[in-house]
């Protein structure tokens, strides 16, 4: 156990949460102390029983170095679960409502990556009920084996966690894909499925990137998803098998998620494991627990080589979207200079998307930002492929990233500025009405006055006529 | 402690192992086969010709980029490769400026003022080839007999260096050099005054098939042994570096109508083997129609590319003034393909055509 744990208040996707401890508190194994802000969010838990010492900025698994809110906790050695720790004892005999609860108070994110709530999509709206379940058992990277193991180890667990799914969505089908080259994973995965008519293992080919959304679905529904929009909308929920397994532990056992399986591998770990690790655990400790660096370490990535991120220091902690930590060294890192494209076309076929990646960062290195939209950029999953086969070393997915960054805070200032635009005319609309109102009143004054004048000389009638002339404003 | 020095950089952090060098340096392998089958079959006047042709390629990449003050790009073999491909395209017997000439032009011309490797438009080889055969059409049309390396009356060494310098070519007395033709120009000129294709090219021209596919047949040094050329083209398919649909695109596109026309009048059309083991059919399929930065870079614009390029390689080789159409056919497709990639954009993922 570290001696130090650090539980950042942002590991998902939507708003960050807040602390709801004080320095000082002590805490106890797996009570909360991030709380849900917003709908899109996801409460944080002490991994395990001690005194916050603390709550501080501290570095997260980003390129830039980004820090965030971070509660620390030195631990107290007695690993006390929580009282408000308690499953449900038959969870499908009370309402979805309170199974959905429970995934919401436990923090739960999607693992495979995407960090989403759990909770927001384990309740569809009512005009988009969920045909077909996918339990996403391809690994959503090569080199990554933490779901696989997981399979083999909690096959009735997870099981468990998807019949809890399937009642509470609800849903009528489930298909739990995995790669051909796991057969351990489809062998314990069909035995448990086969007290459930309604699940079945589905095996597809070993094709990096087969976890993605995308692939997934078209392997096995054959259709595609449309250009913007969302698998929700085909009727389709997609969760990973270690989210599944974290909404049995949230549903049965009470557990909010405080661990989840990390690979840690690459040639500069000593002995390279999965390993189940509590969420704050510093990147530094995992790696002691399996026998520390070798030498001539030059890049720690957490995640995996094609989509990870690399980071600067070990004092980075384990958060709930950590599925690697990969320790490379100076000979599996190339480092060559990028070359001309010599429309080799290796990238065009291997995209997933079917887009053409050489076109895409040609327009995006001479500036045109503006003709993205025929060459689809926005589209790109960023899955790395067209980088890992280009011959020429061209960086693709990094100048993809800038430019749909460019883009997008385009996309942004723009809104801002069709919204300033409309609140100055809605401003200059207001003055000009306050305006002509305020004409038209001196007018009537006048007409007022003039008419008064004139009453004066001619008398009451005249007096009245004036006022309605001057159409004096009704309200 | 975290290890100081930690590389950052963005994802992805593995890669695969291609590299242009590699990719050059299979190419230049896949054609050492055929090349030194020419040399073999021409003798040294062939060696020298290609020494020639490469040396001036490279040479004039180095000046190139040391004047524009870049960096040295020889490492990457794409001069060298560019050099061996022209000199692959000349009569073996090129005199020494015409190869001087030819390789100052692919690298200069062709390639460094479009802005270097990646974006020509055109084939560097090819381009040069179509200059020197309209500027100095003569020279580029003269076909030594074949004359092998160690055969009885083998050019000596020096004797190729007097052949390639002063440019006097010197044919041995052999018994059957009675045509100075290359079987293709043979076919077109001896049709053209009312012959058979079996008159022209049986009898005292006495073409043979399988000796054409073995390469003794007069032409460039790269039109001689398809053989060989189909081997090196199977070879890099294996080794990845290309794609079957650009070469068997091209094939097809000449071989069938070469069938069709043959099998409505045999005396007339020769037989598609004729145009696949003769000209420089099998070589320009796969090793100049498929030079990546000239071809499209989607699968189905490549079909279309290669159909091309077959399509016109028999249109000239049968109805132009040409004998050969392979280098202008290619030439002609290069300027399509910004075109083609426009227009076969495969549908991305999630969108409707
Ligand atoms: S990263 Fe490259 S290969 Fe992957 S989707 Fe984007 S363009 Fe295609
Ligand atoms: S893989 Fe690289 S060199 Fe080849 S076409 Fe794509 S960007 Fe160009």
């Amino acid at each position: 156990m570290p001696k130090r744990f650090y539980v950042p208040m942002f590991q998902h996707i939507g708003e960050p949460c807040r602390p709801c401890v004080v320095v000082g508190q002590k805490v106890l194994k797996g009570e909360e102390v991030g709380r849900a802000e917003g709908r899109i969010s996801a409460a944080t838990h002490a991994p395990t029983s001690g005194t916050v010492v603390s709550i501080e900025e501290h570095v997260i698994g980003h390129p830039s170095y980004l820090t965030v809110p971070t509660v620390v906790i030195d631990p107290d050695g007695q690993d006390q679960w929580a009282d408000s720790v308690r499953g449900l004892v038959n969870p499908l005999s009370v309402s979805p409502s309170v199974i959905q609860e429970k995934i919401r108070a436990a923090g739960v994110v999607g693992l495979g990556g995407a960090v989403f709530p759990a909770a927001v999509k384990m309740s569809p709206p009512k005009d988009k009920p969920v045909k077909l379940l996918l339990i996403n058992g391809s690994e959503c990277e090569p080199y990554l084996t933490c779901d696989s193991q997981l399979m083999v180890e909690r096959a009735q667990e997870i099981v468990a966690g998807i019949d809890i799914m399937m009642y509470t969505l609800p849903t009528n089908q489930c298909v739990i894909v995995i790669e051909d080259n796991k057969p351990d994973s489809i062998r314990a995965m069909s035995q448990a499925v086969q007290p459930f008519p309604k699940m079945r293992v589905q095996a597809v080919p070993t094709r990096y990137p087969q976890g993605a959304r995308q692939n997934l679905i078209e392997s096995i529904t054959g259709q595609e998803v449309p250009s913007g929009t969302l698998e929700a909308d085909m009727g389709i929920l997609i969760h990973n098998v270690a989210t599944t397994f974290a909404i049995y532990e949230a549903v049965v056992l009470g557990r909010p998620l405080i661990s989840r399986v990390v690979t840690v591998s690459g040639r500069g770990i000593v002995r390279p494991a999965n390993v189940q690790c509590l969420i704050g655990t510093p990147v530094q400790d995992v790696i002691a627990h399996c026998g520390g660096l070798n030498p001539g370490v030059r890049q720690l990535i957490l995640g995996g080589p094609l989509m990870g991120r690399a980071i600067k220091t070990m004092e980075v902690p384990v958060v709930k979207r950590t599925s690697g930590i990969l320790a490379l060294l100076q000979e599996e890192i190339v480092e060559r200079p990028e070359g001309p494209c010599i429309r080799c076309g290796r990238c065009v076929q291997v995209c997933p998307i079917r887009l053409i990646p050489c076109e895409i960062a040609w327009r995006a290195k001479s500036d045109q930002m503006d003709r993205m939209a025929e060459v689809h950029l926005m589209d790109c999953m960023e899955c790395g492929c067209c980088t890992y086969t280009c011959p020429s070393n061209i960086p693709l997915v990094h100048y993809f990233r800038h430019a749909k960054s460019v883009i997008l805070a385009d996309r942004l200032a723009q809104d801002k500025l069709r919204q300033d635009k409309a609140r100055i005319q809605a401003k200059e609309a207001r003055m000009e009405r306050e305006k002509a109102e305020k004409d038209r009143q001196k007018e009537a004054m006048k007409a007022a006055s003039a008419a008064r004048k004139s009453a004066a000389e001619t008398g009451k009638g005249a007096l009245s006529e004036a006022v309605q002339q001057g159409g004096l404003p009704k309200s | 402690m975290s290890p100081t020095n930690l590389l950052l950089g963005s994802s992805p952090f593995t890669h695969g192992s291609g590299s242009i060098a590699q990719i050059m340096q299979t190419v230049i392998w896949a054609l050492m086969p055929a090349t030194a089958m020419a040399i073999l079959i021409f003798g040294w006047p062939a060696l020298l010709v290609i020494v020639l042709t490469t040396a001036a390629s490279m040479v004039t990449e180095v000046l190139f980029l040391k004047l524009r003050k870049r960096p040295s790009a020889l490492g990457d073999g794409s001069a060298f490769l560019t050099g061996l491909l022209l000199a692959l395209t000349l009569p073996p017997q090129a005199p020494w400026w015409l190869c001087v000439t030819g390789g100052f032009f692919a690298i200069l011309v062709a390639k460094q003022v479009y802005g270097g490797l990646g974006y020509n438009l055109f084939n560097p080889a090819l381009i040069a080839r179509v200059f020197l055969l309209i500027s100095f059409p003569v020279q580029m049309t003269t076909w030594p007999a074949v004359n092998p390396l160690f055969g009885e009356q083998a050019y000596s060494l020096s004797e190729s260096v007097a052949i390639i310098a002063t440019g006097h070519q010197r044919t041995p007395e052999l018994v059957d050099a009675v045509s100075t033709a290359t079987p293709l120009g043979q076919y077109r000129t001896e049709t053209g005054l009312g012959k058979t294709v079996q008159e022209a090219l049986g009898g005292s021209y006495g073409f043979n098939t399988l000796k054409a596919a073995e390469g003794w047949i007069k032409g460039s040094l790269g039109e001689t042994s398809a053989l060989l050329l189909f081997l090196g083209g199977l070879y890099l398919i294996r080794k990845k570096i290309i794609t079957w649909h650009i070469p068997v695109t091209m094939l097809l596109g000449c071989l069938l109508p070469a069938t069709l026309f043959w099998a409505y009048d045999a005396a007339h059309y020769p037989d598609p083997l004729f145009h696949l083991v003769t000209g420089g059919l099998v070589l320009g399929a796969f090793f100049m129609a498929t030079d990546m930065v000239t071809s499209p870079v989607s699968i189905k614009g490549q079909i279309i590319f290669g159909l091309g390029c077959g399509l016109l390689t028999y249109l000239i080789r049968t109805w132009s003034g040409y004998p050969e159409g392979v280098s202008f056919a290619v030439v002609i497709m290069n300027a399509t393909v910004p075109l083609i990639d426009q227009y076969t954009r495969p549908t991305a993922y999630g969108h409707v055509k």
